[in-house]
C-alpha cells in the first residue's frame, strides 16, 4: 500500500473544489436550518437553478459572464420566493417536503427532451466557463506548495472561491450578532413567542430562506465552473443530504462548523476511496469481499451509517453547542 | 456516488475544451448510466446491455419481422429481425434511453399492433441489464385508439399504480401519526420487499405467490425489530424530531448502498408473471396480472379500513394517530400500538414493492424513485391519517398516468410534484385532513 499518495490526495482533496462547493452549500443550509429551524431539503435545487442561469446565460442567450452570474443569482431568489411563499406559514416538515419536491423538478425539467435546445437536455451544458478564467490575472503555471499544487486555473477558482466562504462567514457572524440574527435564532427557539412580540415571522424567515439560498448559488457557480460542464443528474437530491452530514458534522449554528464539516467530509471521502482502492490492489481486501468498482457503493453505506450514529450519538457534531440546536424543533 | 463528488484532481491541467460532440456524447453516456429517473444509480457492473423481446400474436410467434433500434437523437443503432419462435434480442452500445422501433410493412398480412403509435416503444436500458419490450399485437381490426380509450387505458393504469403506491403510503402515514416521524427510509422498505420476493422466488426457487406470502411475513417482522431496535431506543432517549429524521436519512442512504452491494446496479424480472400478453376487457388491454394486482390491493386496503375502523387495535392505532399522550392517559399501550404500526406498516409496504417491481422489475432504486410520490400521496390526503393516505395516493397515481395524455412521459412526476405544491398553498391539511392551524 502506497501510504504516500493515499495521504497526498487527501490532503489535496481538503481545499479542492468539492470541499468548496459543499462548504458553500452547507453555510447556506446553516443559515436556514442552523440559525432559523427551516428544513431546507432543496439546497441542491438552489445550485441547480443558479448554474443553470450562468449556463444558459452565456451558452443560449449569450449574455456577458457578470450578466449571466446576475441571472443565477436572480433565479436563485426566484426560487426562495416562490418556495417561501406557500410553506413559510405552514409546520417544518411542509417545507422540507416541498423544498425536495421542487428541487427534482428542476432537475426532471432541466434533464427533459423539451428542453433540450435551452438547458442540453441529459446531456447538459458546456463551454461557459471561458468568462471566467478570462478574468484570471495569473500567468500560466502551478500554484501552491506540499500537496496543495494547483494549475493556475483551478488555483484562481480556489482563491475566488474560499475568499467569497470568509467573507461569508465574517458577514454571517456579524448577521447572526446583529438584532436581525437574534430574531432568526428566537424564530428557531420559539416562533410564536417571536410572533407575540410584534415580529414579522413569515418575513424573516423568507430573508433568511432567501440569503441561505444565495449561499447555494455560489455553489452552484463554483460546482459548474470546476467541472466546466453542468449535468442534470449530478443535481440529485444526494448532495443536499451530503450537505447536511457535512453541516451537522461540523456542528449547526456555529459560523464556522459548515466550513470545518465540509472540508472534514470530503478529507474522509477521499481517504477512505484511496484506501479502499489501494488495500484492493494490494491484495489486502480479497477480490470476494470488494472490487474496485463497488469502493464507491462501500463508501456510501459508510456515509449512510455515519450519518445515523453522528445524529444519534453526538448532534451537535464537532464543534457544535448542544444548546443550540434545532433538532427538537417540530 | 462519484458524480457527486468528482474524483479530486490532482494538479489538473487547465479545463480542457473537449471537442463539443465528444464531450456532449460522453456526458450523454455518464447521464444515462447514473441516472435513471429519480436519483442516481450505481456503477455499472456489467456492459451487456440490450433490449430483448417476443412477438406474439394471440399465440403465434411473429418471425421475420424488422425491428430497429435507434438512440435518443433518433440515430439508427442497430436492426434486427425477429427468428422463428419471434423473439429478438438486440445489443446496445450502454445504459440509455432508446427508441425501439417494429416495421409495421414488416409484419404478415393482417397483423399490426394493437394501439396507435403501438410500433415504438421508448425503452432505458439500465446499467448492465436487458430491458424487455413488448410489442401489442393483434389482428389488424384495431388501428386507432381513441382519446377516450387511451385516457381509460392510462385511468386503469393510473389506479393500478396510485393503488400500490397507497400501500406503502398508509405505514408512512401512520408511522408519521403516531411517533411524529417523517420516515425518508420508507421507500428503501418497500425495495427491501421486492428484494425479498426476489431472493425466495428466484434464488431459493419458490413459485412468486408463495415467496411473496413470505416476504411479506418476513418483512412485518423485520419491520417490528427495526422499530425495537432503533425508533423505540430513540424515542426513549428523547431524540427531537428533526434529528429522527435526519437519521432516517441516515438510514436510507445506508440501506439502499446495501442493496447496490448485494443485488448490483442491474435491474431483474421475478422468475413467474414478467410478462404477459395483455387480454381485452372492454376497451382495454391489460395484463391478467394487473387486474390481479387491482383485486388484492383493494381487498388488502379494505381489510386494513375495517380493521382500523372496527377491531380494538385498529381504534387504538386511531387514538394514538390523533393525540398520544391522550391515548396513554385513557391505558392504551402506545408503544405496542406503534409496534404494531411499524410491523403492518411494512408488511404493506412488502407487498406494494412486490407489485410495483412485477410492473418495473427489480431494482435498487425502486422505492427511491417512488418516495417523493409516497410524500405527496401523503401530505396530499393529510399528514398523519390513513385513509386521506389512500385517497392522496389514489390521485397521485391517477394523476401521473393521465397527465401523459398532454405532457411527455418523463415529466409526469414533475405534474405530481406541482401539483403537490399547489395543494398545499389552498388547503394545506390536505384533502382529508381535520382543518386545525398547521404552522
Amino acid at each position: 500500500m502506497d501510504f504516500g499518495v493515499i495521504f497526498d490526495n487527501t490532503l489535496n482533496s481538503l481545499f479542492n473544489a468539492e470541499a468548496l462547493y459543499l462548504a458553500l452549500a452547507a453555510v447556506g443550509l446553516n443559515i436556514h436550518f442552523g440559525y432559523t429551524g427551516l428544513l431546507n431539503f432543496g439546497q441542491v435545487g438552489f445550485l441547480a437553478i443558479a448554474a443553470y442561469g450562468l449556463g444558459v446565460g452565456v451558452t443560449y442567450l449569450g449574455l456577458p459572464f457578470f450578466a449571466s452570474i446576475a441571472l443565477g443569482l436572480a433565479l436563485a431568489v426566484l426560487l426562495a420566493l416562490l418556495l417561501g411563499i406557500p410553506t413559510l406559514r405552514l409546520r417544518a416538515d411542509y417545507l422540507a417536503i416541498v423544498t425536495i419536491a421542487s428541487s427534482e423538478v428542476i432537475r426532471l425539467v432541466a434533464r427533459s427532451a423539451a428542453m433540450r435546445d435551452i438547458t442540453g437536455g441529459s446531456s447538459g451544458l458546456t463551454g461557459f466557463a471561458g468568462g471566467f478564467y478570462d478574468l484570471n490575472p495569473l500567468s500560466d503555471g502551478t500554484y501552491g506548495f506540499g500537496p496543495w499544487i494547483y494549475n493556475e486555473n483551478r488555483f484562481w477558482l480556489l482563491l475566488v472561491g474560499w475568499s467569497l466562504v470568509v467573507l461569508g462567514s465574517i458577514m454571517i457572524f456579524m448577521l447572526m450578532r446583529s438584532p436581525w440574527g437574534r430574531i432568526l435564532k428566537a424564530i428557531r427557539e420559539d416562533e410564536d413567542a417571536v410572533r407575540s412580540l410584534g415580529k414579522n415571522v413569515v418575513g424573516y424567515k423568507m430573508q433568511s430562506l432567501v440569503l441561505g439560498g444565495l449561499f447555494g448559488a455560489l455553489a452552484g457557480f463554483v460546482f459548474a465552473i470546476a467541472n466546466s460542464s453542468i449535468q442534470p443528474d449530478n443535481y440529485g437530491t444526494q448532495l443536499t443530504f451530503f450537505a447536511y452530514t457535512a453541516l451537522i458534522l461540523g456542528g449547526t449554528a456555529r459560523v464556522l462548523g459548515p466550513v470545518a464539516g465540509s472540508i472534514i467530509f470530503i478529507g474522509l471521502f477521499v481517504f477512505l476511496e484511496n484506501t479502499l482502492v489501494q488495500a484492493i490492489n494490494a491484495d489486502i481486501i480479497p477480490e470476494s469481499i470488494m472490487n474496485s468498482n463497488q469502493v464507491g457503493i462501500v463508501r456510501g453505506i459508510l456515509v449512510g451509517l455515519g450519518l445515523m450514529l453522528l445524529m444519534i450519538f453526538r448532534p451537535q457534531g464537532i464543534f457544535g453547542d448542544k444548546k443550540e440546536l434545532a433538532l427538537d424543533a417540530r | 456516488m462519484g458524480n457527486i463528488l468528482p474524483r479530486p484532481v490532482h494538479a489538473s491541467g487547465p479545463p480542457a475544451r473537449r471537442p463539443a460532440r465528444t464531450a456532449a456524447q460522453l456526458l450523454a453516456a455518464l447521464g444515462a448510466l447514473l441516472v435513471v429517473l429519480l436519483g442516481t444509480a450505481g456503477p455499472a457492473l456489467a456492459a451487456n446491455e440490450g433490449v430483448r423481446g417476443t412477438l406474439n400474436n394471440g399465440g403465434e410467434r411473429v418471425a421475420g419481422a424488422t425491428i430497429t433500434v435507434e438512440d435518443e437523437d433518433g440515430e439508427e443503432i442497430a436492426t434486427a429481425e425477429s427468428n422463428e419462435t419471434g423473439g429478438f434480442a438486440i445489443p446496445v452500445p450502454g445504459p440509455g434511453t432508446y427508441v425501439v422501433k417494429l416495421d409495421l410493412e414488416s409484419l404478415p398480412e393482417g397483423v399490426t399492433v394493437r394501439a396507435e403509435g403501438g410500433e415504438e416503444r421508448e425503452v432505458t436500458v439500465r446499467p448492465g441489464a436487458v430491458a424487455p419490450v413488448l410489442f401489442i399485437l393483434g389482428e389488424g381490426t384495431r388501428e386507432t385508439t381513441g382519446t377516450a380509450e387511451r385516457a381509460l387505458q392510462l385511468f386503469v393504469r393510473g389506479l393500478q399504480f396510485g393503488l400500490v403506491i397507497a400501500m406503502a403510503a398508509i405505514g408512512l402515514s401512520l408511522i408519521f401519526g403516531t411517533t411524529g416521524l417523517t420516515n425518508f427510509a420508507h421507500s428503501e422498505l418497500v425495495t427491501g420487499g421486492a428484494m425479498l420476493a426476489y431472493f425466495f422466488n428466484v434464488v431459493v426457487g419458490m413459485n412468486l405467490i408463495p415467496a411473496a406470502i413470505l416476504a411479506v411475513i418476513v418483512g412485518g417482522i423485520l419491520g417490528g425489530l427495526l422499530d425495537r431496535g432503533l425508533w423505540r431506543p430513540l424515542r426513549r432517549r428523547g431524540t427531537g424530531l428533526i434529528a429522527a429524521l435526519v437519521v432516517s436519512i441516515g438510514l436510507a442512504l445506508f440501506l439502499r448502498f446495501i442493496y447496490l452491494y448485494i443485488f448490483g446496479g442491474g435491474n431483474r424480472s421475478y422468475a413467474q408473471y414478467a410478462t404477459q400478453q395483455p387480454i381485452s376487457v372492454g376497451p382495454i388491454d391489460i395484463p391478467p396480472r394487473d387486474l390481479v394486482i387491482i383485486a388484492i390491493s383493494i381487498v388488502v386496503l379494505t381489510g386494513v379500513g375495517i380493521a382500523l375502523n372496527r377491531t380494538r387495535l385498529g381504534k387504538a392505532t386511531r387514538a394514538v394517530a390523533d393525540n398520544p399522550s391522550l391515548a396513554a392517559s385513557s391505558g392504551i399501550d402506545v408503544e405496542r400500538v406503534i409496534n404494531v404500526v411499524w410491523i403492518g406498516g411494512t408488511a404493506l409496504a412488502v407487498l406494494g414493492g412486490v407489485f410495483l417491481a412485477l410492473s418495473q422489475q427489480v431494482g435498487f432504486l425502486l422505492g427511491f424513485q417512488i418516495l417523493l410520490l409516497l410524500f405527496a400521496g401523503v401530505t396530499l390526503g393529510g399528514l398523519g391519517t390513513a385513509y386521506g393516505a389512500l385517497v392522496g395516493s389514489l390521485v397521485i397515481g391517477i394523476f401521473t398516468q393521465m397527465s401523459t395524455l398532454v405532457i411527455p412521459a418523463e415529466l409526469q412526476n414533475v405534474g405530481a410534484l406541482l401539483v403537490l405544491i399547489v395543494i398545499l398553498v389552498v388547503r394545506p391539511q390536505g384533502i382529508l385532513g381535520r382543518a386545525e392551524r398547521v404552522g
